[in-house]
């Protein structure tokens, strides 16, 4: 295989980043890939610096030195919102909804970085304002039939439980129709039905709309069933790459779960 | 009655004008949560410099035009300035911001345009109010159009949050910066077109209170007579400011004609802050605030 045949599958490019907090090193040299279509998901004991590989991703945090380049583009030192104009959308470890607004609002929010009728002509429901505004409704209102949750969908989401509220942040990364999706922990505390629910909807959203995802998750059942590739970090560290039967069988990934034998 | 009804109306329209200040808070606290301590600073600054350019003969709108443009660079000032290096550290360092924010805007103003007393004169009579004199009710017609602006005011404003997807954007900021960013909203064009819109209010309050008072170094302290307004109202929202606006004036009215006289008189400078008091210690999150629902 050549590299050029290669490159054409890559969707985000990690490049060597290094990201310090103070005298704690998040990560420490990572080098790795997303391809285009695929699920992805990246495991670790607590502390590996998973979601701090998400938030370089999405800009929350930028690397030095090192370099993430999506579709080509440098996205090294370019903020989150940005970031999310150019297709890549996240949902949160500690869900991180609008509390006072109601599901469709938030998840029409999601839409936020397609909207580009210019400052004044917005929400004035004339010409342009207008065909804008069906087409932004209609997208809306797939993610909200597909997510199967129009009984609440006037309901503000800061009186949702928990489970519903992980379901509407989703709905609103997925509104975005992102080429790339990061989800921190998208099933963390739920129950196994819950769980469940989720896998179906990531595996759906990348059959559905082609999306590239790329997870962040604890349940190691959830992570082997859903995930084409898994990468593992530890201590801001990669420690394996591969398919998930690669990985059950990796020995320093073993190890770094279980511990290591001999003692 | 007619008399009760002149105390009445009088406090109502009284009470516009604190709402007029109390607004202003309400929108930075709402899009950055940050308590502005240097909103009396911008209604003092750009009474200042409205009313400076008016003295140099430049006509009423193109003062307040370039008033404005005046406000929204230093929108943009504060949020390179003072905003972006504070980014994410906690509410109470951009609260100490601010404080000092206000210093530096008091100075400046009296700096540039000098410490003097100006008198204001937008051209509207402080005269009673004709056809409701005929009726026997004493209203300033000042008092009336004061009222009529800040309606309008508070009308575009709505709109402006309910209507437009800036305004939306700002809503959701106030909710959750980081997802607020992760949908693809800028934190720092947020920051300078809540400040712009403080600015602007600041500049209209800064009118108004001019007019009424003189614009002099006192005017940035109406902001204490806001502070009640903003604990009635709750503290996000544009319409509690409003409404507690109304209560607050009209009660301090109503207390220092009725019940001044059992108690020495002088209630009206302090019974906005009994009330404020009072709802302190029963509904701390005032009449339209969010309550912090938590789960345990």
């Amino acid at each position: 295989m050549s590299m050029n045949v290669d490159r054409d599958h890559i969707l985000v490019e990690v490049e060597d980043i290094h990201i310090t907090f103070g005298g704690l090193k998040a990560l420490n040299g990572i080098c790795m890939n997303i391809n285009k279509g695929e699920i992805l998901a990246t495991i670790g004991p607590n502390g590996a610096g998973k979601t701090t590989l998400i938030n370089a991703i999405n800009g929350v945090c930028h690397p030095n030195p090192g370099r993430i380049v999506f579709e080509g583009k440098d996205l090294t030192n370019m903020r989150p919102h940005h970031v999310a104009s150019l297709g890549i959308a996240r949902t949160f470890q500690n869900v991180a909804l609008f509390k006072g607004m109601s599901v469709l609002d938030n998840i029409t929010m999601g839409r936020h970085s397609k909207i580009k009728s210019g400052f004044f002509s917005q929400g004035l429901y004339w010409g342009l304002g207008q065909k804008m505004e069906i087409e932004h409704r209609e997208a809306v209102e797939i993610v909200i039939e597909w997510l199967e949750i129009q009984n609440i969908r006037e309901t503000p989401t800061g009186a949702l439980p928990y489970g519903l509220q992980k379901k509407v942040e989703l709905g609103r990364a997925l509104a975005a129709e992102p080429k790339l999706l990061l989800l921190d922990e998208p099933m963390a505390g739920m129950s196994l039905e819950e769980k469940e629910d989720i896998a179906r909807f990531i595996l759906d959203a990348r059959e559905e709309f082609g999306t590239t995802i790329c997870l962040i998750e604890h349940d190691m059942g959830v992570v082997m069933d859903v995930s084409n590739r898994i990468v593992v970090l530890e201590f801001g560290e990669k420690i394996a790459e591969g398919t998930p039967e690669e990985i059950r069988n990796n020995q320093r990934v073993i190890n770094a779960y279980l511990g290591t034998d001999g003692h | 009655m007619l008399f009760f009804l002149e105390v009445i109306l009088s406090g109502l329209l009284a009470g516009v004008m604190y709402s007029l200040v109390a607004i202003g808070f309400v929108l930075i606290l709402k899009a950055s949560g940050v308590f502005n301590f240097a909103q009396g600073a911008m209604v003092l600054f750009a009474a200042l410099t409205f009313v400076c350019l008016l003295e140099k003969a430049i006509p009423f709108w193109a003062a307040f035009f370039i008033t404005l443009a005046v406000m929204i660079v230093l929108a943009v000032a504060i949020e390179r300035i003072v905003l972006r290096p504070l980014v994410a550290k906690p509410p109470i360092i951009l609260f100490m911001a601010t404080i000092g924010l206000a210093f530096f805007l008091e100075g400046l103003g009296q700096g540039i345009w000098g410490a003097d007393v100006h008198g204001l004169n937008i051209g509207i009579p402080d005269d009673p109010f004709e056809w409701l004199m005929n009726k026997g009710i004493l209203i300033s017609q000042f008092d009336l159009v004061a009222a009529f602006i800040a309606a309008i005011l508070v009308t575009v404003l709505v709109l402006f949050f309910h209507k437009t997807a800036t305004g939306t954007a700002l809503m959701a900021v106030s909710d959750d910066p980081e997802a607020a960013q992760s949908v693809g909203i800028s934190l720092r064009w947020i920051w300078v077109i809540t400040w712009s819109i403080s600015g602007f209010v600041a500049l209209v309050a800064g009118i108004m209170w001019g007019t009424r008072l003189g614009v002099q170094y006192s005017l940035s302290l109406i902001v204490l007579k806001a502070l009640p307004v903003l604990i009635l109202g709750g503290f996000e929202s544009i319409a509690g400011a409003i409404i507690a606006g109304l209560i607050i004036g009209a009660s301090e009215k109503l207390a220092d004609v009725y019940i001044g006289p059992y108690v020495g008189g002088g209630l009206e400078n302090f019974f906005p802050y009994f009330l404020a008091m009072v709802f302190l210690c029963f509904r701390p999150y005032g009449l339209f605030g969010r309550e912090a629902i938590e789960r345990v």
